[in-house]
């Protein structure tokens, strides 16, 4: 018997499945152990303040069937091609239920692929340090690792995670991906995730931006109803590198989007934007550390929650200075629009500074559409509802508009606004 | 009637303000027949602005009494945006910026949707741009101020313009300016001027509220109303502009009360 109790909720049902595994890697063991000790976070917990995992301890989540539904999946994937207007010609690396699936992929020219074979081959970063990282680590097993070589513009991939939850046993997938861009190079990742039924999917990215290379990794989180979903980035940025990413969360009951940004080398600069668009239940949960550990780098951050419902956004943002990261130019901002009385924001910015000559900003808003804005809108002839919508959609468009590529940009858009009818209908 | 156009009658409004209902038109009597500009002067707090909020529909104002009828429908029944489709249009005292909304797109929005209220054809780009650039070019504005979002960044003048744009691109039959003079220059007070002057037509009127008698040297009105405490206290002719700017309000108000 494990005598072990672990502070917060039992992670058992994980555990379990890893068990036959034990022993075999280290990295994972240690893993286990933290979520052994830990469990899965109640909320209250600092870094887990305002979310809970507690539902996913009630919950025995199986592995994934070996062989899903093809007709299903099928059904999933072009429902999302339609949903999104996706570009078929655009390279794309397909996972159903966190297998990568080479039938239904083409992957880009200009890229080495391969697949995720053993943990402690992919990172230095001990993956045991969070707890959504953790459970990604003890059960992880297939991933794109993913290498552009120094000097080359890959272009884009469609990165598509397609879910696809088995009648009555909620499955769990953890996809580990790695991408690394050499010195100079460029990507473009649009990186959705569609699906159906009731599935967990926990991917982890390692992402390396090499000196003077550009990364942009555009998310749309449009998981399933009774989906949830917990995500991690973990991203270090070369000297004069970029990562540009953007989060749009659409989907699942529980969502959290969590990225560790490590800003390595001078003139590194790291977007890290996004929009929560929520009704309903839901809850979504973008946490956020920035590390700025070099001089002259450059954090931009810009979040936009659109709340209505009894739905609850949740957005936590650290930036933290080493005391070498001098001329450091960081600015959060995090804004709410509550379309109903009992949608709730938590939001926690912190601020951790060890240098003496920077210049970091950072604001929070939150309110419900001014109803002056309303009235002139109405005013000119403008039914309520498409006034409505005209208000939301500019509320969320200057951070849309944040992302750098435009076909990224402009799909994200379409999934703002087709969000949107949707929800009006 | 058969020359009933705008008529108000008996109209009484309050607002609530942190608990306290505060009545603000106590009983408006005012008529305006069709093809007429029509005046309102008085003094600050007198009720001008709440008039024009209510007539055009605003929400935060309770209607406690009287009626507001417009080409014989009840105004008061209608929404803001089936007023504006029935042809009333406010240029605002102070309007709002629309951060995140482009002015040409808000522009065509407006411009079809009262289009399509009132069974006309919709434009399309090109077309709508045709009839804009016409209208900018009128009003001596720049192409840029399309471009931007809606009265963000805007200077006072270059609001009032705007609004004076919208009035011309959504056709209405009845036009409300609320101080739509205040912060123009005498130049931009005269463009201003000439685009409502060149809408005057059998089947449009306006109110025109000002603080000032000089716009009205610019836009010559059938009648000119006093407005104070919530209630006409006294109409006349053009004349009385320059009456009042003489001798102030006082003797109206002294009679009044």
């Amino acid at each position: 018997m494990n005598a072990i109790v672990p502070a917060g909720v039992s992670a058992a049902a994980f555990l379990d499945r890893y068990a036959s595994r034990a022993g075999t890697n280290p990295v994972r063991d240690r893993a286990a152990d933290m979520l052994r000790r830990a469990g899965l976070p109640r909320s209250g917990v600092e870094a887990w303040k305002y979310t809970s995992l507690r539902a996913l301890g009630d919950v025995p989540f199986a592995a994934a069937p070996g062989t899903p539904d093809d007709a299903a999946v099928h059904a999933i994937v072009t429902g999302a091609e339609q949903a999104f207007a996706l570009d078929g010609a655009m390279p794309r690396a397909v996972f159903v239920n966190g297998r990568f699936d080479p039938s239904r992929s083409s992957l880009p020219d200009g890229v080495s692929v391969g697949r995720f074979q053993a943990l402690d081959e992919e990172s230095d970063d001990e993956p045991a340090a969070d707890v959504a990282s953790a459970l990604n680590a003890i059960l992880a097993e297939d991933g794109l690792l993913l290498r552009v070589a120094p000097g080359v513009d890959a272009g884009r991939l469609l990165l598509l995670s397609v879910g696809a939850g088995a009648d009555g046993t909620p499955i769990s997938f953890h996809p580990r991906h790695r991408i690394e861009l050499g010195q100079g190079a460029a990507l473009s990742v649009l990186d959705l995730s569609v699906g159906q039924g009731a599935y967990l999917n926990n991917p982890v990215f390692d992402i390396a931006v090499g000196d003077g290379a550009r990364l942009g990794h555009a998310k749309m989180q449009a998981e399933a109803a009774g989906a949830q979903h917990l995500a991690v980035v973990h991203a270090e940025i070369g000297a004069g590198g970029l990562y540009d990413s953007f989060t749009l969360t659409l989907g699942a009951a529980l969502a959290r989007h969590e990225v560790h940004v490590r800003l390595a080398a001078p003139g590194a600069v790291v977007h890290v934007n996004g929009a929560q668009l929520l009704d309903g239940r839901q809850h979504a949960d973008l946490t956020s550390v920035i590390t700025h550990a070099a001089p002259d780098c450059n954090s931009r951050q810009t979040v936009k929650n659109v709340l209505s419902g009894h739905a609850r956004g949740v957005f936590q943002g650290k930036i933290l200075v080493e005391r070498v990261a001098q001329k450091t130019d960081g600015y959060q901002m995090n804004q709410a629009l509550l379309l109903s009385e009992t949608a709730e924001i938590d939001a926690k910015p912190e601020l951790e500074i060890y240098a003496d000559d920077v210049r970091c900003s950072h604001g929070a808003t939150v309110g419900a559409l001014d109803p002056d804005q309303l009235f002139y809108l109405r005013s000119r002839g403008i039914v309520e509802h498409e006034a409505r919508a005209i208000l939301v959609k500019a509320f969320l468009h200057d951070a849309v508009d944040l992302i750098g590529d435009e076909i990224l940009r402009a799909t994200l858009d379409r999934a703002v606004e087709s969000w949107w009818n949707r929800k009006d209908a | 009637m058969s020359n009933e156009f705008v008529r108000i009658a008996g109209l009484c409004a309050k607002i609530s303000d942190g608990g306290t209902d505060k009545e603000i038109l106590r009983g408006v009597d005012l008529e305006i027949p069709a093809g007429e500009v029509h005046a309102i002067m008085g003094p600050n707090g007198s009720g001008k602005s709440t008039l024009s909020y209510v007539l055009a529909g605003r929400e935060d104002y309770e209607v406690t009494g009287g009626t507001a009828t417009f080409k014989g429908q009840d105004l008061l029944a209608l929404e803001p945006e089936e007023r504006a489709a029935l042809g009333l249009f406010l240029a605002f005292q102070a309007p709002v910026e629309l951060p995140g909304v482009n002015n040409a797109n808000f522009l065509r929005t407006a411009v079809n949707a009262v289009r399509r209220a009132r069974g006309q054809d919709e434009l399309d780009a090109v077309a709508f741009l045709k009839a804009v650039r016409k209208e900018t070019k009128h009003l001596s504005m720049s192409d840029d101020m399309l471009k931007r979002n809606v009265n963000v960044g805007f200077s006072g003048g270059e609001k009032k313009r705007n609004e004076v744009l919208q009035m011309r691109m959504l056709a209405p039959s009845f036009a409300i300016l609320d101080e739509t003079d205040s912060g123009l220059d005498i130049d931009a007070l005269r463009i201003v001027a000439e685009g409502v002057n060149s809408l005057r037509a059998p089947d449009f009127s306006a109110l025109v509220i000002t603080h000032h008698q000089r716009l009205l040297d610019y836009i010559v009105p059938d009648r000119i109303h006093v407005m104070a405490r919530g209630r006409i206290i006294h109409s006349g002719g053009p004349e009385l502009a320059k009456q009042l700017e003489a001798q102030g309000y006082a003797r109206f108000l002294a009679e009044a009360a």
